[in-house]
């Protein structure tokens, strides 16, 4: 077994209690997966299980208070300011709002060739590098000198693409990417998604809420509850037979687009929560 | 597998106009900007355009009215009171700059330091901000001047360091409003340094704010100024409008007028000030006024509705703005029946019109937006405006995309759901009381009593959904508007929430209409679905019928934008470049 790109081991985080003496808010409770180059690992897990929080720390956007993570053998779950700028290079970010996500005074150009200019490529190499990533995402190349608030959600979240791809990096942190958008738009930016990892081999880490979206992108998949991870293995096992009662009941919940799949679909959900209500009851008798 | 992208790059082309352009266009603004203007040029070329010597005392010449030689007459010591005044424009000017450099170059600075590191610099400066704004600012003057002596400049200086604080508390304000906006972030993973973050991304935030502010404290400290002068604390050499007052005042029953020269200066200015910063607060915050129209709806007779039916809608088309040339149309030409005991689901993209179809029946359209042709028929019957919003609440309920928003932050939820009954029902306290208990148990929340007592922040967006619904049936309505109901909830929430939904609609046959994008929702509940784009309807059916044979290809781009992927993706094999198992 070779050496995996990301390693996450035992990782807790833990915002400071507002105020003077009051409790620290422990978000994840130790938590570990590993991620191997050119590989996606979906995240999945409902609002405040920790998703979000996971992956802002793999980019030193959140306080790690205990574990480690390590990034091709190197430990960087507390890199300094140096270590981590250099670390901007390898590891990149999608985030989930495509309207906050720019800043809205700047052009696209401006956004985009911001992270090359930052790693001192000049101005003529980071334009070629930009016109190529804008091509890439299969946008038109006369986007750059147009504002953020000229284009749609999903065209936004195409641009946030770019800008995480110019670097090159080898894991882009996807937060969330597409649940801001319409159907058809999220369908063309996933597909873009998995275009880009065939062509460049980088790797994803995908938080999503919707089993659906992470069925569809992922090589493993993690469940995470309130902080843990309650399964992780691979993505057809998680999402088509789990283990778990909380994936059960995750995977039972989501509506399968068909009436009358629905119907049966709904018909099991009422079954399994039965089922799972009952066993509660009976292991705490 | 990757499909191709569309090309859909449909890009406005509107170029944003500048802050100035924008405040010369309001007539107020440029006024005052021109006054603003004015006086900075009289400031610069003062001393080569006074018409009359300002120094010279003429002893021939005192107190004289104005006339063709002065025509402002001259002041106790025969000299030009219009000279005077235009050279004291200057000194004026000037004194306001310094303040406003000073307390800028300070404030602003400890503001993004304090704003972006938080932590101790916050406390700090914070702590140094409130001490300053709590020195009486003219008491400190006067001390300063019995150690510095009169010096006009220096006052200047250390009026400006103690109005430090509002530039301070402006800045630090706005940048930690923004310090955790995702845009900074993305900065931070591209790797910038803190001084590049803080220069492009942050600056450009606190630019129109301190302008703003700016202008006020201008205004201030030339009033400031103006006073130490007229006490005679200011520097004897130097004229300045302060030292004119002071001049006029000795003189006030000889020669009234000579005090209304430098008021009538200082107060122009200090307007002006004042005008052009309320013009750019009102083009910053620009809110279109919302007006609401009148519908313009069609003569009832047109329509013919077929008996039985819930809701009927004809011909709708919604529209926003009031010129009849440049309005945008949003609706068009929709119409449906829903059936009592019947779910219809509204299904499309955003902007598709399926959420301005849901308010104009409920009569909640957005300021601007109006009925422009077409009809809203309840329980057969074609009705009026002021009908639906009489009906809206009684016969017609509705449950909002945010559950949330949609509940008011400080109010329980008990006063709230006991409101409406207690002025809709006319129901006393205690039966409105009773009545929500019922209702919040019917909706499946397990401690009814407790929750009343709640505050919408205490409970969960479940919860909240939850508490709303009871208050859409409490009415018992016949008809149900749901937008977009579980969008906002997690995945398992959602399927408890359509449970509720469903049984609720069986025990009270209510007709329904779903305002969704998510076609697992039709599938789980809806019975008809009509599916929407670009403001009409493209396709009706019952749920089968358009799930295993849509007509329009746009429902068929729909249902094939679904995710339901019968095998994973594979990972590339690590063996394939050499052929020997790793």
């Amino acid at each position: 077994m070779t050496e995996p790109l990301l390693a996450v081991e035992d990782l807790r985080v833990a915002y400071p209690g507002r105020g003077f003496r009051s409790p620290d808010t422990e978000i994840l409770h130790g938590v570990s997966l590993d991620i191997t180059a050119g590989e996606t690992v979906g995240l999945v897990g409902e609002s405040g299980s920790g998703k979000t929080t996971l992956g802002r720390a793999l980019l030193g956007l959140a306080p790690v208070t205990g574990g480690r993570i390590k990034f091709k053998g190197e430990d960087i779950t507390h890199a300094d300011k140096a270590a981590r700028r250099r670390l901007t290079r390898d590891i990149q970010v999608v985030f989930q709002d495509p309207y906050t996500s720019m800043n809205p005074n700047l052009t696209i150009e401006q956004t985009l060739t911001e992270p090359l200019r930052a790693n001192g490529t000049s101005k003529r190499d980071a334009l070629d590098k930009v016109a190529a990533m804008l091509d890439a995402v299969h946008l038109p190349t006369d986007s750059l000198g147009r504002y953020p608030n000229e284009f749609s959600g999903g065209q936004r979240q195409r641009i946030a693409v770019a800008r995480a791809l110019t670097l090159d990096p080898s894991l882009i942190v996807c937060d969330e990417p597409v649940s801001a958008l319409d159907l058809s738009n999220q369908r063309r930016v996933l597909d873009l998604f998995i275009e880009i990892q065939e062509r460049t081999g980088v790797a994803y880490l995908f938080v999503s809420h919707d089993l659906a979206v992470i069925r569809h992108l992922s090589h493993r998949v993690a469940v995470l509850y309130q902080g843990d991870i309650v399964e992780w293995g691979g993505c057809d096992q998680v999402t088509a037979c789990p283990e778990h009662p909380y994936t059960q009941r995750l995977l039972m919940a989501a509506p399968v687009p068909h009436p009358i799949k629905q119907a049966r679909h709904r018909a099991d959900r009422q079954r399994v929560l039965a089922a799972q209500r009952e066993a509660e009851l009976q292991s705490g008798a | 597998m990757t499909a191709p992208l569309a090309p859909t790059p449909r890009v406005a082309t509107r170029r944003r106009a500048s802050l100035l352009r924008s405040v010369l266009r309001q007539p107020l603004g440029a006024v005052a900007l021109a006054v603003i203007a004015l006086f900075v040029i009289v400031a610069i070329i003062g001393p080569w355009i006074v018409p009359g010597d300002a120094y010279t005392a003429h002893l021939d010449a005192i107190l004289l009215p104005p006339g063709p030689d002065h025509i402002l007459g001259t002041d106790p010591s025969g000299r030009d009171v219009l000279s005077r005044l235009i050279i004291a424009t200057r000194s004026s000017m000037l004194g306001a700059a310094i303040a406003l450099v000073v307390a800028a170059a300070i404030g602003i600075s400890t503001g993004l330091i304090a704003g972006y590191y938080r932590g101790w610099f916050e406390s700090v400066f914070s702590y140094g901000a409130s001490l300053f704004l709590a020195l009486p600012s003219m008491v400190v003057l006067l001390a300063a001047r019995s150690v510095i002596g009169p010096n006009l400049w220096w006052a200047m200086v250390i009026f400006g360091v103690i109005v430090s604080p509002a530039f301070y508390r402006l800045t630090f304000a706005t940048v930690a409003g923004v310090r955790h906006e995702l845009y900074v972030d993305a900065a931070r993973t591209s790797g910038l340094s803190d001084v590049r973050i803080v220069g492009r991304h942050i600056l450009s935030v606190v630019r129109a704010p301190v302008i703003i502010q700016a202008a006020g404290i201008a205004g201030v400290a030339i009033g400031i100024q103006a006073g130490l002068e007229f006490l005679g604390m200011g520097d004897a050499k130097l004229i300045t409008w302060g030292g004119m007052l002071n001049d006029g005042f000795q003189a006030i029953y000889r020669q009234p007028w000579l005090l209304a020269w430098p008021t009538l200066a200082l107060v122009l200015i200090s307007v002006a000030l004042t005008l052009v910063a309320n013009t750019l607060r009102d083009v910053l915050e620009r809110s279109s006024s919302a007006r609401r129209s009148r519908s313009s709806e069609q003569a009832p007779a047109v329509y013919t509705i077929p008996a039985g039916t819930a809701l009927s809608v004809r011909d709708l088309e919604v529209a926003y703005g009031d010129d009849k040339a440049k309005q945008a149309v949003v609706v068009r030409n929709v119409s449906f029946d829903v059936a009592p005991g019947e779910v219809l689901g509204l299904v499309g993209e955003s902007g598709s019109g399926k959420t301005q179809t849901a308010f104009a029946i409920l009569d909640v359209l957005p300021g601007g937006g109006r009925i422009t042709a077409g009809c809203v028929a309840l329980a057969g019957k074609v009705t009026t405006q002021a009908e639906r919003a009489h009906e809206r609440g009684r016969s017609v309920a509705y449950i909002p995309q945010e559950p949330m928003s949609n509940l008011d932050p400080s109010y329980t939820i008990g006063a709230q759901l006991t409101k409406p009954m207690r002025k809709c029902a006319k129901m006393t306290k205690t039966e409105a009381n009773a009545n929500a208990l019922r209702l919040l148990n019917r909706v499946g929340i397990a401690n009814p009593e407790r929750v009343m007592g709640l505050y919408p922040h205490q409970v969960s967006g479940g919860m909240a959904q939850r508490v709303l619904i009871a208050g859409a049936i409490a009415t018992e309505p016949d008809v149900l508007i749901a937008d977009e109901p579980t969008t906002a909830l997690d995945v398992t929430v959602q399927a408890e929430v359509l449970d509720l939904l469903r049984d609720l609609q069986a025990e009270f046959g209510m007709a329904m209409v779903i305002v969704t994008h998510n076609f697992g929702v039709v599938a789980d509940i809806c019975d008809r679905v009509a599916v929407m784009q670009d403001g009409s309807i493209v396709e009706t059916g019952d749920v089968e019928s358009v799930f295993d044979h849509p007509q329009h290809p746009y429902t068929r781009e729909l249902l094939g934008a679904i995710l339901d992927d019968a095998s994973v993706r594979e990972l590339p094999s690590p063996t394939t470049t050499n052929g020997v198992l790793s």
